[in-house]
């Protein structure tokens, strides 16, 4: 028979983040519980509100299969003395498996024979496994645990219910005092204690007592409700996907409504109305056809739809005083200047053991101009970047910000323009946060990708300067996302820094401009250097190249990111043509050879008097019209190393490298290590894996 | 809500609602503190394994949201009605709700939602999970589970119930000022309330003597560890208290630096920390007198006192080791 199980776990109101992730979770557990069982299901249907988790689980069935099973005891020897009397070793046995001597047989193993004893195990009848549900429940894990009145056990918020009715009758069991029976809740203010029948009427009773237990009909309602205001309105809604996820969340019964305020405020930045409504009260914004912000918003009620006007005058009133703020703070920030709030970042910490927000520009400003040279800038552009620079953290000390955590830069680029700066330099103070998350977008303009990578490279140098860097999950200021961001900027714009060694040209700039710091910037270079190594190797294994390409590349005696981006994805997209093999493994011969020679190899150099052999010259030859460092891509680089394979094969064919002539020898190591040096530009390309 | 209640009728009515619940009535504690939870009835009675429950407004003093007597919304000092039940009671959630139908706010009229809010006090070295409870949109109460309370895990857990008087009130009396709000009858709270707040917001922006005020959080924390050290544990936390105020009347003026807050808000909370501590071990000397059932009243003080004991043993070979490495 195929049996239906309906389990529900009633809790205290679950945050909104919570529901979601809670209900697969328990799906998942629930599931792998019944597998290890050995009961099997047809389906799981979820459903999850604020204050419950169910399962429905269709089509299981009644038992467990029964087991058949030899088990093995010990040799005949053993077990029979020699007058063939069962010893004490094969009645232990025999009583530890639930049977007699009488049940033994005895079977050959490997030439010697076993005690063996046939056993059948009844298979538990599947009320009896779902008894086992609470550990399930409670071994579940959640970002936030508590504790509640005088229980240990950690839970995200408190049992209070627990439903468990397999058809029609009542599974017991219990967590904690709370015993599991077929009585769930309502709606908290509409609804009642609901007895449920059986296990299939759950949706439907709920339904009937201000629930919609099931998740994406509840969501799909609030939609719609809200498409039908709008319409109705003749507006357009900020749909918000994240948004009406939470608020999807935070109902079991919901009524949307509209609700409007002074127009007034409609002077305020669209951000500042924005974050008003949305962040904080978790509201809709609507806007007119031409994408302009409307002085009424849309917000959904937990309940129906009597007494609504209370709920939306509430709603309206709680707005006002936001609103207000939000205005004075607007036209206070704007009574001060822009040096002024830069002025006060001199009391405003990056962080106690490195500097002040200040200094921190200081250092920015140094750096960015170190960069925007490197790239070429025109000198409007190093202008505007540099006036960028000396100003882009001035909107934290603007009351807006101070307010509104979360408008910083965005703020800063509106006051900017507001206080007469140019437009490069207003975008790029917001752009310079950019990418804010790991798949973030990336900043537009130039200006703002270069301060982007100026002010998290300060940030990333500094820390590891101060001896702050990030291990195991430990990263809070998530350098980490910083650098993955510093590297994902520069891959989009193909721009060659020399990202890995850029310390040697930051601090003289830094004496240069008499910026002092607490910290040495050359302590733990190498480790920076490493750690965005590392990022690189991210980036690609986010992106399936395989393992051994992105070793290869990343082991690299290159500073320019850049480059290093550019020989991974050279060295993948060769990696199976033809000749690829041969190319590869005449080039590591030389490496391998070259690791011989200890000499620093900007003190070598090739004399053709000592050549022997024509293929010498003709090598000599082929390496010196290799072109310049620096004079070509990583992709041109490589495939003119690749040409060298049949001169290379000639070479090791008519010489013997290790000479007795200790001149000889000695020339001969010299123009391998010196080609192995030009090699060393696309990676090591030893780590490769060529079959 | 057709006749509406003066912000005294909101008092009363919630005290004779939770005194019902079976909550003692405190009076405010007579020093100044930031929050309701600053006052030692919650603050040490959430600690440790007796039962506690009780009610109280308490007067909170917060420098740096002075307004000058100008703001509708932010005070210097507003007031707020402290709830704590220990343990946790498992209908706390509907008994707060039955004290807002006493209020005459009716849930099937309004919209109520509890809405994730955790709550820490790092300075006091508490934390705890709970809600912010929205009453059309607005928050009027802070609803919070105590985990951890000057840094010890709670056993059992104590629910603390906060309402925001004068937001509730505004809701109530349906006024968008807090000046214009009804105290008794006949007086408004700008009656009564305005001329201190722009005096207090005066003195701590302007007037208020930071060399006294520096001079001052250094005495007190001396006081308050050398009453530590005697056991002393009421007095101690006194001094903790106007450490802490001291500290915010600073922060007011603009005299701590960001990064001098962090070391300030450590020096409270390593305090609060040895205050924590000392109040069980306090307790425990007298019995937890509290805890009525005499079988687990004495089952408890054995247990905390195998506790106390292992913890002494610790302390004492530590020292040993100590004055052993010294020798040497």
């Amino acid at each position: 028979m195929a049996n239906t199980y309906l389990l529900e776990v009633g809790v205290e109101e679950m945050p909104a983040h919570v529901v979601t992730p809670s209900i697969k979770q328990l799906h998942q557990r629930v599931a792998n519980y019944l597998k290890e069982q050995r009961i099997t299901f047809d389906d799981i249907q979820e459903f999850a509100t604020p204050r419950r988790m169910a399962l429905l689980i269709h089509g299981l069935s009644d038992k467990q299969p029964d087991v058949d099973e030899s088990v093995k005891g010990p040799a005949k020897k053993i077990a029979q003395d020699a007058d063939g009397n069962w010893t004490k070793a094969a009645i232990g046995f025999t009583r530890g498996q639930g049977a007699t001597v009488e049940d033994i047989e005895f079977k050959n193993v490997k030439g010697v024979e076993y005690v063996f004893v046939e056993k059948h195990i009844a298979g538990k009848n599947v009320a009896e496994v779902l008894q086992g549900l609470p550990t399930v429940i409670t071994s579940m894990t959640f970002p936030t645990l508590m504790k509640w009145g005088y229980n240990n056990l950690q839970f995200i918020r408190p049992i209070r219910w627990l439903v468990s009715l397999l058809n029609q009758e009542v599974v017991p069991f219990k967590i904690l005092d709370v015993e599991a029976g077929r009585e769930t809740q309502g709606h908290r203010f509409l609804g009642h204690p609901v007895e449920i029948a059986k296990a299939d009427d759950y949706e439907e009773l709920l339904n009937n007592d201000f629930v919609i237990a099931d998740q994406a009909k509840r969501k799909k309602l609030i939609k719609n409700q809200i498409e039908k205001i709008v319409n109705e309105n003749d507006w357009q809604v900020d749909w918000d996907e994240d948004l009406l996820e939470e608020v999807n969340n935070l109902v079991e019964w919901p009524t949307a409504f509209a609700g409007s305020f002074d127009k007034k405020y409609l002077a305020l930045p669209d951000a500042v109305l924005i974050t008003s409504m949305k962040d904080n009260q978790r509201f809709f914004c609507v806007r007119d056809h031409d994408g302009k912000l409307l002085s009424h918003f849309i917000s959904v009620r937990n309940g129906n739809t009597d007494y609504l006007d209370n709920v939306i005058k509430g709603n309206e009133r709680v707005l006002v005083p936001r609103l207000e703020d939000a205005q004075f703070f607007y036209q206070e920030d704007q009574k001060l200047t822009i040096d002024e709030y830069v002025e006060r970042l001199k009391k405003v910490s990056f962080h106690d053991k490195i500097s002040s927000m200040y200094d921190k520009m200081q250092r920015v400003a140094v750096i960015a101009n170190v960069l925007g040279k490197q790239l070429n800038l025109t000198d409007t552009e190093l202008a505007d970047l540099n006036r960028a620079a000396h100003i882009y953290k001035f909107d934290l000390t603007t009351q807006m910000v101070g307010e509104f955590a979360e408008l910083q830069g965005i703020m800063g680029e509106i006051y900017a323009k507001l206080f007469g700066e140019k437009d490069d330099v207003a975008t790029a103070i917001r752009e310079h946060y950019m990418p804010i998350s790991a798949e973030g977008e990336l900043p537009q303009t130039k200006i703002g990708a270069i301060l982007a990578i100026a002010d998290k490279l300060d940030s990333i140098m500094s820390f590891f300067a101060v001896d702050m860097i990030p291990s195991g999950s430990n990263d809070p200021y998530a350098l980490r996302r910083q650098a993955f961001g510093i590297v994902r900027i520069i891959a989009d714009r193909g721009w060659h820094l020399p990202l890995l060694n850029i310390q040697t040209e930051i601090i003289p700039a830094f004496e240069a401009a008499n910026i002092e710091t607490n910290f040495d910037l050359n302590r733990n270079s190498a480790e920076v250097r490493t750690f965005f190594l590392d990022r690189i190797k991210q980036l690609f294994h986010g992106r399936k190249i395989r393992h051994d390409v992105i070793d290869a590349a990343t082991d690299t005696r290159q500073d320019d990111v850049a480059n290093i981006l550019d020989a991974v994805q050279t060295i993948d997209e060769h990696k199976d043509d033809e000749s690829f093999k041969e190319d590869i493994e005449a080039l590591t011969r030389v490496l391998r050879i070259a690791k011989k020679d200890k000499r620093p190899v900007s003190e070598l150099s090739v004399n053709p008097d000592l050549f022997e052999n024509p293929s010498e010259a003709k090598m000599y030859t082929a390496v010196s019209e290799l072109p310049e460092e620096g004079q070509q891509t990583v992709s041109e680089a490589f495939a003119a190393l690749r040409t060298l394979a049949p001169v290379i094969s000639e070479y090791f064919d008519e010489n013997m490298i290790m000479d007795k002539n200790e001149d000889i020898r000695n020339n001969r190591l010299a123009q391998l290590s010196i080609l192995a040096n030009q090699t060393a530009l696309i990676g090591n390309l030893d780590n490769l894996i060529v079959k | 809500m057709t006749n509406k209640l003066t912000v005294q009728d909101i008092i009363f009515t919630l005290e004779q609602y939770w005194a019902d619940q079976g909550c003692m009535l405190m009076q405010a504690y007579d020093n100044e503190k930031g929050a309701g939870t600053m006052s030692p009835y919650t603050f040490l009675r959430a600690i440790g394994p007796e039962p506690w429950n009780v009610a109280y407004v308490e007067p909170s003093r917060r420098p740096a949201d002075g307004r000058y007597g100008e703001n509708p919304n932010r005070l210097y000092q507003h007031h707020q009605f402290q709830v704590l039940m220990k343990p946790s009671p498992d209908n706390i959630q509907e008994l707060y709700l039955g004290s807002l139908k006493e209020l005459g706010i009716d849930p099937l009229e309004h919209d109520i939602r509890f809405v994730e809010d955790n709550w820490e006090n790092p300075s006091m070295g508490c934390a705890g999970v709970g809600w912010e409870v929205w009453l059309d949109g607005m928050e009027v109460t802070q609803f919070t589970y105590f985990q951890v309370v000057g840094e010890l895990p709670m056993s059992p857990v104590a629910a603390e119930v906060t309402y925001g008087l004068e937001r509730l009130a505004e809701y109530i009396q349906n006024v968008d000022s807090v000046y214009d709000l009804e105290w008794a009858d006949g007086v408004l709270y700008g009656d009564i309330f305005q001329e201190p707040e722009y005096e207090h917001s005066k003195y701590a922006f302007e007037e208020s003597n930071q060399d006294m005020l520096l001079q001052d959080f250094n005495d007190y924390e001396k006081e308050a560890k050398r009453l530590i050290k005697l056991g002393l544990v009421h007095p101690a936390y006194d001094y903790v208290l106007k450490c802490s105020h001291t500290f915010n009347l600073l922060d007011a003026r603009g005299a701590v630096s960001v990064t001098e807050r962090a070391g300030y808000l450590h020096r409270i909370r390593i305090m609060a920390k040895s205050i924590a501590k000392a109040f069980v071990e306090e307790r425990r000397k007298r019995g937890f007198p509290l805890i009525h059932d005499e079988a687990v009243r004495q089952k408890t003080v054995e247990e905390y006192t195998e506790k106390a004991e292992k913890a002494k043993e610790r302390a004492a070979k530590k020292a040993a080791k100590k004055a052993q490495k010294e020798d040497k």
